[in-house]
């Protein structure tokens, strides 16, 4: 006798987010990027429709960053010049490039202006072609002005900025509502203000297609238990038709690895059987993203390319329908 | 899918819709429609009322008024199926068929026409001899209309069974029956069929009858009340539902979880 398999029957579905914009669509993107779309729980192919792979993106900085010195092989030769860095990310497979405007830092000395920085995202944008996502230094006043005029010189470019959150999203979301662009709205680990900071973006005129969601991740080992039932209870309100609920989930896979101390510690530092730093690091980093990514992640934003590479062949293989 | 709210203000036994369907007035129609629409129904009754001269030509009157203003779907109510049929041909949207009793000839009449236009039925557990009293009954009546649904190749889903729910100071002894009939019928089939009230009627000629309607509906929705025809314009009511589907984990709460609920 066959053996019947027990499917569940969700109602709702993730919402389908669309990053970039090609020459047709009024932007110069070689592709775009769909994020979301799925009506079932992550990679259960059986069950509903997963119409889009779930994404990488490649973080780079405006200016040289203060990372492991493991990066130096791969980065070394670019972090002083972010537009060589975004062209270097799109090489090692980055489906989308993350900017972090890092330079424009109020308290650092030569912080960037909002000229600089629009000036920096219309170059990384003629010499790239991949979607792009452009995070402000993270200070309210100065993300307000920079992130508009970057939304300025993004014109068109279906880029999305970041980060927009409870109390400071409503200049952001204007920003990126005059230049259609998709906004990254976030609430620390807490479900009930992420629904209702959606329902606040939308409630000013944000159309909900152009919203994802970051709902905090904490790095393995630090907390990424409380991230993933986050994320595991906002897939299920999308699934049951919580269209507040239901938006693409970004998980900052990367920069978060990277704050273990099991990433960083050299060889010498290391604790029994924590084996090569090159090594350790790049898997802490997988492990990482491969956990955000079961727990319903659409786009994880990775830093170390060879990490990404791991994470892509993972994602290749869990896309395979898994029919019965 | 969240709890389902169906208006019940386009009735004729209301005085402004009764006066309306007579002379042919859309306005207080509209605004009604406008109005419910507004506050978050999901269907729209619509009902002629006692006193209309053709039910046939004001059913299909009212469906056409209806649909100018919005797109909110329509819930046919009328004795008469040759006026539901009349809607169901105007309808735009997946309406649904108010009401069918466990009665065959009825039932040979409404569930082909539901399968015809892809309409939904509220379904009574009743038959020619009236309401039963005991939850057994109810039940086995529910039952009824489940297999018949089947027979005439329709999902038990398209089937809003109502156990009907009778005024409180006359017929006290059938609430509780009521929700121990609402429970009995979510383990009739697999998809269960879904269950509805006419809510209202539970605080007929009541002194405090928004309090009384949204206590028992509550209750009803914890036994396995999926929808309601109610009044959607009572906010206290509607609050209160959507307070019942956060705290069932139907929802996830936020702080406008309220506001959230009537956007769906």
């Amino acid at each position: 006798m066959p053996v019947e398999i027990l499917k569940e029957k969700f109602t709702g579905k993730v919402q389908e987010v669309v990053l970039g914009a090609t020459k047709e669509e009024g932007g110069t993107r070689a592709y775009t990027v769909k994020l979301g779309g799925s009506s079932t729980l992550p990679f259960l192919q059986f069950e509903g429709e997963i119409p889009n792979r779930p994404v990488i993106a490649l973080e780079i900085w405006d200016i040289k960053p203060d990372w492991h010195e493991c990066f130096v092989p791969c980065y070394g030769d670019v972090w002083e010049d972010p537009v060589a860095w975004a062209k270097k990310a799109e090489e090692y497979g980055a489906d989308i490039i993350y900017l972090r405007l890092r330079g424009a830092d109020p308290e650092l000395e030569n912080s960037k202006t909002a000229d600089d920085c629009a000036k920096l995202v219309k170059a990384v944008l003629e010499n790239t072609g991949a979607p792009l996502i452009v995070e402000g230094p993270g200070f309210p006043d100065k993300d307000n002005e920079v992130l508009q005029a970057v939304a300025e010189a993004a014109a068109g470019e279906n880029i999305a900025l970041g980060v927009a959150e409870k109390d400071n999203y409503r200049s952001i979301a204007a920003a990126c509502m005059m230049a259609k662009h998709c906004i990254i709205a976030r609430s620390p680990l807490d479900i009930n203000i992420l629904k209702q900071l959606n329902l606040m973006v939308t409630e000013m005129g944000v159309p909900i297609e152009k919203i994802i969601n970051d709902p905090l991740t904490g790095g393995l080992g630090y907390g990424i238990e409380y991230a993933y039932s986050v994320m595991e209870r906002a897939r299920w309100g999308a699934l049951i038709g919580d269209k507040m609920m239901s938006l693409p989930l970004i998980c900052l896979a990367g920069p978060e690895a990277w704050r273990a101390k099991e990433a960083n510690a050299p060889n010498e530092e290391a604790g029994p059987g924590w084996g090569d730093q090159k090594v350790r690091g790049v898997m802490w980093e997988a492990m990482t993203a491969a956990a955000l990514l079961q727990a319903g992640g659409d786009l994880v934003l990775m830093r170390h390319p060879e990490a990404a590479k791991l994470v892509k062949k993972q994602l290749e293989d869990l896309m395979v329908p898994n029919t019965y | 899918m969240g709890f389902i709210m169906i208006g019940e203000r386009i009735n004729g036994m209301f005085k402004d819709i009764g006066e309306a369907v007579a002379k042919f007035d859309p306005k207080p129609i509209q605004d009604w429609a406008i109005k419910q629409t507004e506050k978050g129904a999901h269907y729209l009754d619509v009902n002629v009322g006692p006193t209309a001269e053709d039910r046939v030509k004001s059913m299909r009157w009212m469906c056409e008024v209806i649909q100018e203003v919005c797109d909110t779907p329509l819930c046919l109510d009328s004795t008469n199926y040759d006026a539901i049929e009349a809607g169901l041909e105007v309808c735009k949207k997946p309406a649904l068929i108010n009401s069918c009793p466990a009665e065959r000839p009825k039932i040979e009449r409404v569930f082909p026409m539901a399968k015809k236009y892809g309409a939904g039925i509220v379904a009574l557990t009743m038959d020619k001899s009236g309401i039963p009293k005991s939850a057994d009954m109810r039940v086995a009546f529910a039952m009824e209309l489940v297999a018949a649904a089947d027979e005439f190749g329709l999902s038990p889903e398209d089937l809003f069974i109502d156990p009907l729910i009778l005024p409180c100071n006359v017929a006290q002894d059938h609430a509780p029956e009521v929700l121990e009939t609402l429970r009995q019928i979510k383990n009739l089939s697999d998809p269960p069929p879904r269950t509805t009230l006419g809510l209202s009627n539970v605080s007929q000629n009541t002194l405090d009858r928004p309090l009384i309607n949204r206590i028992y509906c509550v209750m009803a929705i914890v036994a396995g009340l999926d929808s309601a025809i109610m009044d959607v314009d009572d906010d206290a009511l509607v609050d209160a539902i959507a307070t019942a589907d956060m705290l069932l984990n139907r929802a996830i709460y936020c702080d406008s979880y309220a506001k959230v609920f009537r956007q769906r």
